[in-house]
């Protein structure tokens, strides 16, 4: 653990960066912006599963196998929404939220 | 000492995610996102997980950040403005993410966590051995369901991006 910080400190940090996470979510207006702000909210979990892991049961592993499995899915992810995303602007040549209302031509 | 690399990091970690989503420049965006990445691996060393902050090193700011990046260079031109919301959804949404972090700041401060004052080590033989044993609390099974999962989405990735040909092919056989 860390020398002089708290939990409180890392679980406010990680918090902040949840909401920062959601907030682009609702306001941006493009695909791949969603993208990147999904990116910030499964950091923000992924980091609080291994500091509680790490502060509270330090004899455990099991904080740090799920945040693995956790960088996995979401690499797995965002290589399916990358290749939606190029394959719907072959389509319809936009990837703003608004344009895409069509699942299958 | 640490105290003020943590402090110096989480700085870092919100001003870049905040320029990361309010950012105009598709581009600069990712690249904000790149240092949000680098400082959670920077914690993660902090706090004695090396292994961790190697996969985080390697698998966000080595793969999914250059796929990303790849997707924006085939999709924008490199000099478009985003275009943005509203500025009163804006508004509306950031104190909904205000009132949203004051619940959970509530609810953390006010639990009574069970600190266990502690310096132990996690080696990557400790992980592995974890990762692979089938006695009770073992993970083989989840680490076995991840790489089906991983090679499923490897071909899906694969056959969405072609998409077009493939349909053009079906639809000389119909």
């Amino acid at each position: 653990m860390i020398a002089g910080i708290s939990i409180y400190e890392i679980l406010t940090v990680t918090s902040i960066l949840f909401f920062i996470g959601i907030y682009g979510f609702i306001t941006r207006k493009n695909l791949i912006s969603v993208l990147i702000s999904i990116e910030l909210i499964l950091n923000a979990s992924v980091v609080n599963f291994v500091v509680i892991n790490k502060y509270l049961y330090p004899e455990m592993l099991q904080g740090v196998i799920f945040s693995i499995f956790i960088i996995a899915v979401a690499a797995a992810e965002t290589a399916l929404a990358v290749s939606i995303i190029i394959n719907l602007y072959r389509q319809i040549s936009s990837v703003e939220v608004k344009d895409t209302e069509i699942m299958k031509y | 000492m640490e105290k003020y690399i943590f402090y110096i990091l989480s700085v870092i970690i919100i001003a870049f995610a905040v320029a990361s989503v309010s950012s105009r420049k598709m581009l600069r965006s990712v690249i904000y996102l790149l240092f949000v990445l680098c400082g959670i691996a920077g914690i993660y060393f902090l706090i004695d997980y090396n292994f961790l902050a190697a996969i985080q090193l390697t698998v966000y700011a080595g793969g999914i950040i250059v796929l990303i990046i790849f997707s924006v260079l085939l999709v924008h031109h490199i000099e478009m403005e985003l275009e943005m919301a509203k500025p009163l959804r804006k508004v509306l949404t950031g104190l909904l993410c205000l009132l949203g972090l004051g619940v959970f700041l509530y609810t953390i401060y006010n639990n009574d966590f069970n600190v266990v004052e502690n310096n132990v080590t996690t080696s990557t033989a400790d992980i592995g051995a974890k990762l692979l044993s089938y006695d009770a609390g073992g993970f083989i099974l989840p680490f076995e369901v991840i790489s089906v999962l991983l090679l499923a989405s490897m071909i899906g990735a694969i056959v969405i991006a072609k998409g077009r040909k493939l349909n053009d092919k079906n639809n000389e056989a119909l």
